[in-house]
């Protein structure tokens, strides 16, 4: 389809090779085995793939044709176009991994601005290129703890408002590593942050906190971080990335590490994925970082350039010594919340994050005056925060989805004491007519 | 001349975006959670475009030029999967949506797990994994499930041929095994002899790329695998060389038991300056219940008026999720279109385009550079950057002197088993004249070399910069171009 070679071509090269015909350079291949037939639909043209697409992608309801209010982990955002018209140019879009600097230059610095920024906008000291996603990057904060501690601490403890997909990937990463003990599981996933104190000891490698949580809330964890630290146990908190246009950052309040998701800055939903995992650290860490690094440096005639550094911890050169063994960031992801952040800039990072708490805000409030309904709102929160529902959140989301909403996350997935609970978030794609829209529509499953 | 950063192009005050006016009354802010100062950039959206678009320009990329870096199979990205995977349809729908919702999806990702699994012999996949370290992690995860689940708890060795990528031997490191290196023989195969002496109870399996690094088939593959499963371990497939073989042989017909796919070398998605990848992984029928979840699988059976219902399974035994959500969904839609314009006959012609140019260029550079294992290539081969008259020459010059010819070079100083090794995969995309072009250039180098190596030592000349000081880099470790804390 996309080879170029024409039948003269083609005899020219075979000639030039020494060989009679292309199956000749097959003669490695165990004959029995070889030219298996292959049970695939016939090769479609341009044209006919593209309807072929737009027919599996008429297939789905979106969030942009409906007012959506579904995020847990996952947030709809406006993409502004300049994010897009950046990342698919070619020259981003189709190089490798910069390993040979002097032609790479645009990738480099463009990773070395995305360090910078995640790194001001955690208030962390530095930011590595980037992971794969939050799951992972909080996953591979586990990991680090680990080396760090040299394998001597083994207990982890996880906040029972920790994303609880987080929780799961952790599980699979921490599975090959002797003796882990994951605690918090336990908890109350609703209860005070105060609690996870209770669960340190002098064997916690890494307490592992959310914030905003998975609910929503928001809290100061200076306390708890100083009290994880009088144990010598690291702390990670897990960012919206979001939040940071307005809240306290974790660097503020004595955090060890700031993973997060990424997908908040610029990146459309895609079902899920490719997103990008943010992962920042403190000076102190940096040679224990996972995964990509750029640091500035200069060529032979003095001229400012960047290069990947610290590569003597990465897997190609150490080999089964390495304590990770990512090859890649999320290049082009980490492009995209580049662009996005550099064009919101100061002021209009501020400005969304705090669209998204105003308009929440109106939300709970509206939801909280309505029969039936409940909003557990315990502790402040960010743009994210749990009702209580009179019917299944199953047959409140399928009246709501007739209506023209994208509704909450069942939290019954996840806690079955929370079964009932929605898990709603707003940002600034929804208006106050959605929201009163929804209202109307929430009112209406109450009454049957 | 460099470019500046983004911060030292910032104005106090500018902005670059606007949102509307909060429509909703207003909730005070929360005292005591807001933070004091956000240093972030205030630039103009012309500003960014034109900075990212300068930067741009700094870069080598395959839509610019030829990139026949081994081992990462650097093909024409086509633009129509750019375009697909951009179809509102897919790029607003929410992970988290009921299935009912994004059956459009499912059905996607479903017919592509089937497909992965025809091309390469394999019953079962999982399209979760996020890159193709992910995907080797995945699979060695479920090889220590597998002994596991059959009370066989003293296999704590892999095995892993010397010329593997790293990736397998850390992944192994990872995953709680030990790591145990397996000899190459003078044709550039697994040496049998160091396989049997290493094979016993404690061999939980191989990881093995074939072709492997070397760009060779294993000409002995069928009796590897039947050494290591006759010892009771399992093979596990490195899917990164996969291009040389689609339509040509399937792994799983070759008894394969894991490997994991690229799809971002094999299945033409951007490589993006360094991911998103993507790295499904296909197993064999006894491995298929020990998957990470979720995979997706039919909830209800249609009928000829209704289509059946997709949705997510969670295999029995599985090893457990890998990253959030279903995997790089994004990367999934453009593969599925990449494999709908082949065809089986079309992914024939692939692979039978890579071999052949491959070897075209081989016979072209054989007589100028040493090439040790000297056979028939697949996708790559690797020859040494190093000649016999030009001793003070190192692959590494040769490398950075290609990049004054526009050329991308090769991988170099991989795989280890060869002395000043460059590694060099042409890709079925490009043509005859590119590859003439390229060969031509290399033995121009080769005669530079011997005739004005300082012109090599001191390459590139032509680029927007010269030669880094990567010492300096990692002594320094400037990793932030502005913190508050230094104005």
């Amino acid at each position: 389809m996309f080879t170029p070679h024409t039948d003269a071509e083609r005899e020219e090269m075979l000639r030039v090779i020494g060989v009679r015909k292309l199956d000749d350079l097959f003669a490695d291949v165990p004959i029995a085995k070889r030219y298996p037939k292959l049970d695939l639909p016939p090769a479609l043209t341009e044209i006919e793939a593209r309807l072929q697409m737009e027919e599996f992608a008429f297939g789905n309801n979106t969030a942009q044709e409906r007012a959506c209010f579904l995020g847990a982990g996952a947030y709809y955002h406006y993409t502004p176009a300049a994010v897009d018209a950046i990342i698919r140019r070619g020259e981003f879009l189709t190089a490798y991994t910069p390993y040979q600097p002097e032609v790479s230059q645009g990738t480099l610095q463009a990773i070395f601005e995305y360090q910078s920024l995640i790194a001001n906008l955690t208030g962390m000291d530095v930011s590595n290129a980037s992971h794969y996603d939050g799951a992972t990057a909080t996953a591979e904060a586990a990991v680090m703890a680990y080396h760090h501690f040299r394998g001597k601490r083994t207990r982890i403890i996880l906040s029972p408002s920790l994303n609880p997909q987080y929780r799961e990937v952790v599980k699979t990463y921490m599975g090959g590593y002797e003796g882990i003990e994951l605690a918090g599981e336990n908890l109350d996933p609703l209860g005070n942050p105060d609690d996870l104190t209770a669960l340190l000891n002098d064997n916690t490698a890494l307490l592992i906190v959310q914030y905003p949580d998975f609910f929503g809330r928001i809290y100061d964890f200076t306390t708890v971080i100083e009290k994880a630290h009088q144990f010598g146990a690291l702390v990670a908190v897990a960012v919206n990335p979001m939040a940071m246009g307005l809240l306290k950052t974790p660097g503020a309040m004595g955090a060890d590490i700031a993973v997060g998701e990424g997908q908040s800055l610029g990146l459309p939903l895609s079902f899920g994925g490719p997103y990008l995992g943010i992962f920042a650290t403190k000076k102190e860490y940096v040679r224990k970082i996972a995964g990509r690094l750029v640091g500035e440096t200069a060529d032979t005639e003095g001229r400012r350039g960047y290069v990947l550094t610290l590569t003597a911890r990465e897997q190609h050169i150490r080999r089964e010594k390495a304590t990770s063994n990512i090859c890649t960031n999320q290049g082009l992801m980490a492009l995209a919340a580049t662009v996005y952040m550099s064009l919101l800039g100061k002021n209009g990072l501020k400005e969304v994050a705090t669209l998204c708490y105003q308009k929440a805000h109106y939300a709970a409030d509206q939801i909280s005056k309505l029969d039936g309904y409940e909003v557990l709102a315990t502790a402040p929160f960010f743009h994210e925060f749990v009702v209580k529902c009179p019917q299944s959140v199953e047959e409140t989301n399928m009246h709501l989805l007739a209506n023209g909403f994208l509704g909450g996350y069942d939290l019954g997935n996840d806690y079955p004491a929370l079964s009932g609970h929605m898990l709603i978030a707003v940002t600034e794609m929804v208006s106050k007519e959605d929201i009163d829209d929804l209202c109307e529509a929430l009112k209406e499953v109450n009454n049957g | 001349m460099a470019e500046a950063t983004i911060y030292e192009i910032s104005s106090k005050d500018r902005k670059g975006f606007r949102f509307p006016a909060c429509d909703v009354p207003e909730t005070p802010l929360p005292a005591g959670l807001l933070r004091d100062d956000l240093p972030m950039p205030e630039v103009s959206e012309l500003d960014v475009i034109r900075h990212f678009t300068n930067l741009s320009h700094l870069n080598y990329s395959i839509d610019s030029g030829y990139y026949p870096l081994g081992s990462c199979t650097m093909k024409y990205n086509p633009k129509i999967n750019e375009e697909v995977a951009r179809l509102p349809g897919f790029a607003f729908t929410h992970p988290l949506q009921p299935i009912e919702t994004v059956q459009g999806n499912l059905a996607m990702m479903y017919e592509l797990q089937l497909w992965l699994a025809e091309i390469c012999g394999m019953a079962g996949v999982t399209l979760q994994p996020a890159a193709g370290a992910q995907g080797e992690y995945t699979g060695v995860l479920i090889i220590r499930a597998y002994h596991q689940s059959r009370g066989d708890l003293k296999r704590n060795k892999i095995l892993i041929p010397d010329s593997a990528h790293g990736t397998n031997p850390a992944t192994s490191a990872m995953s709680g095994f030990e790591v145990l290196g397996i000899a190459t023989d003078s044709k550039g195969n697994v040496d049998l002899e160091s396989l049997k002496a290493s094979l016993d109870d404690t061999v939980a399996g191989l990881m093995l790329t074939n072709p492997n690094t070397l760009g060779l088939f294993d000409q002995n593959v069928e009796e590897v695998v039947r050494l290591v499963h006759e010892a009771g371990g399992l093979v596990y497939g490195d899917g990164a060389n996969l291009n040389a073989l689609l339509g040509i042989v399937r792994p799983g017909d070759l008894g394969f038991d894991i490997m994991h796919f690229n799809l971002h070398k094999t299945f033409s998605t951007p490589h993006g300056g360094g991911g998103p990848g993507s790295g499904p992984v296909g197993v064999a029928k006894h491995l298929v219940e020990f998957l990470p979840f979720p995979v997706v699988g039919i909830i209800e059976e249609g009928d000829e008026e209704t289509p059946p219902l997709y949705g997510f399974v969670k295999p029995e035994k599985t090893i457990g999720r890998m990253k959030s959500f279903h995997g790089q969904f994004g990367m999934m839609v453009r593969a599925y279109n990449y494999i709908s314009m082949h065809g089986p006959d079309g992914l024939r012609d692939i692979a039978e385009n890579a071999v052949l140019n491959a070897n075209y260029l081989l016979a072209r550079l054989r007589s100028t550079f040493h090439v040790p294992y000297d056979r028939i290539c697949m996708h790559e081969f690797v020859m040494e950057g190093h000649l016999d008259d030009a001793p003070d020459v190192h692959a590494l010059d040769i490398a950075k002197r290609l990049m004054d010819y526009d050329f991308h070079p090769p991988t170099n100083y991989f795989p280890l088993i060869v002395h000043e090794a460059l590694m060099i995969e042409p890709t079925e995309t490009e043509n005859k004249q590119t590859l003439d072009r390229f060969a031509d250039v290399l033995i121009k180098i080769a005669d530079e070399a011997r005739k004005t190596p300082e012109l090599l030592h001191s390459a590139p000349h032509k680029t927007p910069i010269g030669r880094l000081d990567e010492v300096r880099a990692a002594k320094e470790l400037v990793l932030c171009c502005w913190l508050p804390e230094k104005i």
